[in-house]
C-alpha cells in the first residue's frame, strides 16, 4: 500500500471502488483546512487587490513613479480615438487595444475607464477605502494561515515526507513532465515531482515574497525595515514584483484546476475536503516510498 | 420528530461548494455589504485595529523613514487632491501672500498660539528628503524643509487628556447639503512627536508651492499622502474623534479610509 504504482494509467473517477484502489488518508487536517483558508483568502485578495491596482494602473521600476521622467513598464489606459474611447494596455512601450477588459469596459453603452472590469473587482464599483479594508483583513488570514501550516508541516512530517525534493525527483522530472503532457496520471499517496515544484513554489517562495513585497510598500513598515526595499530595488519595484507575483499565482491557479479536472476532480476534491484518496491498483515497484 | 443528521464528510464537501460557488457567483455580490457602518464591514475593520497595533509594536516611536539623497529628486513634487483651492478665505491670503495667515495651535493646550509665517520660520527647521506615498499606489521622493511639530506642541503645553492632533484646512474637499467640507484629518501624539513630523513650508529648496499645500502642510512620513494635510492654518489637541467630522478621525477615513495609513 505504500509503494508507487508506476505501471498504472490513471483510472477515471466514477469507478467503483475496489480492493484493488484503495482509500488511503492522504491529507492531514491541518493541510485541508489550510488549504481553504488560502483559497479563500487568496480569492479576496486578488479581487480587492485588483482593485487597489485600478486607483494607479500602471507599473514602474525603482524607488519612486516616473512623472517628469519614464520608469513605467505597464500602463492600463483609456484614449479617445476616432472611433470613440478605447481600452489600451502598454507593456514595455508596446500597445495592445484591449477595450472591454482593460482599461475601458462596463455594460454596453455604460462603459467607464477602469483598469480591470468591475465584474474582477471587490467592490464591483470603485472603491480604494473598501478594497483596502478587504485586502489588509485577508492578508493577516494568509500569513497567520502560512505559519500554521508551517509549523503544523514541520511537526506532522508533511513537508519532510511529501514536498521535500529527492535525487529521485530530478530522476524523474523528465518522466514526470512527459507524463503530464499526455495528461497521464499516477494516483499515488505521494506528490510528483512537478507537484512538489508547484507547491513548494507556491508556498516558499510565492507566497513569502508577496507577504516580503507587501510589507516593502509600507511607509510604517520602511522604518522598520529599510533594507526591503533596497534589497527589491525600491518600492516600485516591489509592487511591480507584487503584481508579478499575482500573475504566476493566478497562473498557478489555472494549472491547478485543470490538472484536478485531468486527474479526477471527485477523488482530488475528496482528499482535499475529507482526507481520502483513493489509488491506482497497488503494484510492487522497484521503488518503495519509505514507510 | 425526525433526527437531523448530517455526517462530517457530507458536511464538508456542502461548506465547499456552497463557498465556490459564492465565489463564482460574482463580485458585485458582496457590494452592499461592504457599506460604512455594515455588520461585515465592521468585522473586517477590526483588522486596521490589528495592522495599526503591529506598526506600533514594531516600529515604536521614533524609528525613521527612510531619507534620500539629492541625486534622487528627479521631478517636481506630484500634487494631488485639491491642487488650488477656489475658497474666498484661501485666495484673499494667498492675494496677500500669506501676510494674514496665522497658525493656530488650540484645543487641550495650556497655552494656546497663533504663529505668522516668519514666526514659524523663525524656529528650528528641519529638512529632509523623504519618499511620498499615495494611497493610490505611487510614489515621489521630494526635500521638504518645515518646523518640527514637537516643537509646537512643547511651546503650547499639552494637556494631559490630549490623545490627538486634528489639522484643520483651508480648502473645500467636498460639499454636503450642510455646506463646504473642508480638508480634516488626525494624528496621535506618538507621530506627532516623531522627529520627522513637521510642519513644512518648503519644498525642494523653495517656498511651497499652492498645489503641494502653500503656505504650510503637514508631514508625517510613516504614514501614506492622505494623512499629510495641505492648506493647514489650525491645530487643535483634541481627546477623541467625537468632534471630528463623522467620527473616524479625518475626511477620507469618514469616506472609509483607515485611520492608521501606515501601509
Amino acid at each position: 500500500m505504500e509503494s508507487i504504482a508506476r505501471s498504472q494509467s490513471a483510472t477515471g473517477p466514477g469507478v467503483p471502488a475496489s480492493t484493488e484502489r484503495p482509500l488511503i488518508y492522504r491529507q492531514s487536517r491541518w493541510t485541508r483546512l489550510t488549504h481553504w483558508l488560502w483559497a479563500i483568502s487568496l480569492f479576496f485578495m486578488l479581487l480587492s487587490g485588483l482593485q487597489i491596482f485600478n486607483a494607479r494602473p500602471q507599473l514602474y521600476i525603482g524607488k519612486q513613479s516616473g512623472f517628469g521622467y519614464h520608469n513605467t513598464i505597464l500602463e492600463i489606459g483609456a484614449e479617445n480615438t476616432s472611433a470613440g474611447p478605447r481600452g489600451f494596455t502598454e507593456i514595455f512601450g508596446h500597445r495592445f487595444d484591449t477595450t472591454g477588459v482593460l482599461g475601458w469596459s462596463g455594460p454596453a453603452g455604460n462603459e467607464t475607464a477602469r483598469g480591470f472590469p468591475s465584474w474582477a473587482t471587490i467592490p464591483s464599483y470603485y472603491d480604494l477605502g473598501t478594497a483596502r479594508v478587504i485586502h489588509f483583513f485577508f492578508a493577516w488570514i494568509l500569513t497567520t494561515t502560512l505559519l500554521v501550516w508551517l509549523v503544523a508541516s514541520l511537526i506532522n512530517g508533511h513537508i519532510r515526507r511529501d514536498l521535500a525534493p529527492r535525487l529521485d525527483d530530478l530522476k524523474r522530472l523528465p518522466q514526470d513532465i512527459v507524463d503530464h503532457a499526455k495528461l497521464k496520471f499516477h494516483h499515488t499517496r505521494e506528490y510528483n515531482t512537478l507537484q512538489k515544484m508547484a507547491y513548494g513554489g507556491v508556498l516558499f517562495v510565492l507566497l513569502p515574497l508577496m507577504i516580503i513585497t507587501g510589507l516593502a510598500m509600507s511607509p510604517s513598515m520602511n522604518s522598520v525595515l529599510p533594507f526591503l526595499n533596497e534589497l527589491l530595488g525600491g518600492r516600485q519595484t516591489a509592487r511591480t514584483i507584487h503584481f508579478t507575483v499575482m500573475l504566476l499565482l493566478v497562473g498557478f491557479f489555472i494549472i491547478h484546476i485543470l490538472m484536478i479536472l485531468a486527474a479526477g476532480p471527485i477523488n482530488e476534491l475528496r482528499s482535499i475536503i475529507t482526507g481520502w484518496y483513493r489509488t491506482d491498483p497497488t503494484a510492487h515497484d522497484d521503488k518503495t516510498s519509505e514507510a | 420528530m425526525t433526527k437531523f443528521q448530517i455526517s462530517r464528510r457530507k458536511f464538508l464537501t456542502a461548506a465547499s461548494l456552497g463557498a465556490s460557488g459564492m465565489m463564482l457567483s460574482g463580485c458585485d455580490a458582496f457590494d452592499s455589504q461592504l457599506s460604512i457602518g455594515s455588520g461585515l464591514r465592521s468585522f473586517l475593520e477590526n483588522a486596521n485595529g490589528l495592522t495599526y497595533r503591529a506598526q506600533r509594536l514594531l516600529a515604536g516611536r521614533d524609528a525613521l523613514a527612510p531619507e534620500f539623497t539629492e541625486a534622487d529628486i528627479r521631478q517636481p513634487q506630484r500634487p494631488n487632491g485639491v491642487t488650488s483651492p477656489d475658497d474666498d478665505t484661501y485666495k484673499g491670503l494667498l492675494a496677500n501672500n500669506f501676510a494674514d495667515w496665522r497658525l493656530e495651535v488650540s484645543g487641550l493646550v495650556e497655552k494656546p498660539l497663533s504663529l505668522t509665517r516668519e514666526q514659524l520660520q523663525n524656529m528650528p527647521s528641519r529638512t529632509q528628503i523623504t519618499r511620498h506615498d499615495c494611497v493610490e499606489g505611487w510614489s515621489c521622493i521630494a526635500k521638504w524643509t518645515g518646523t518640527p511639530l514637537s516643537l509646537l506642541l512643547d511651546q503650547a503645553v499639552v494637556k494631559p487628556q490630549a490623545r490627538y492632533v486634528m489639522f484643520h484646512c483651508l480648502d473645500t474637499i467636498d460639499r454636503s447639503l450642510s455646506g463646504d467640507i473642508k480638508y480634516y484629518g488626525t494624528i496621535d501624539l506618538i507621530d506627532a512627536r516623531h522627529p520627522q513630523t513637521i510642519l513644512a513650508y518648503g519644498l525642494n529648496g523653495k517656498p511651497l508651492p499652492v498645489e503641494n499645500g502653500a503656505p504650510l502642510r503637514v508631514r508625517v512620513e510613516r504614514q501614506l499622502g492622505y494623512k499629510m494635510p495641505k492648506y493647514l492654518y489650525k491645530i487643535e489637541l483634541v481627546d477623541g474623534f467625537a468632534n471630528v467630522g463623522g467620527g473616524r478621525g479625518g475626511y477620507w477615513e469618514d469616506n472609509g479610509y483607515d485611520w492608521y495609513g501606515g501601509i
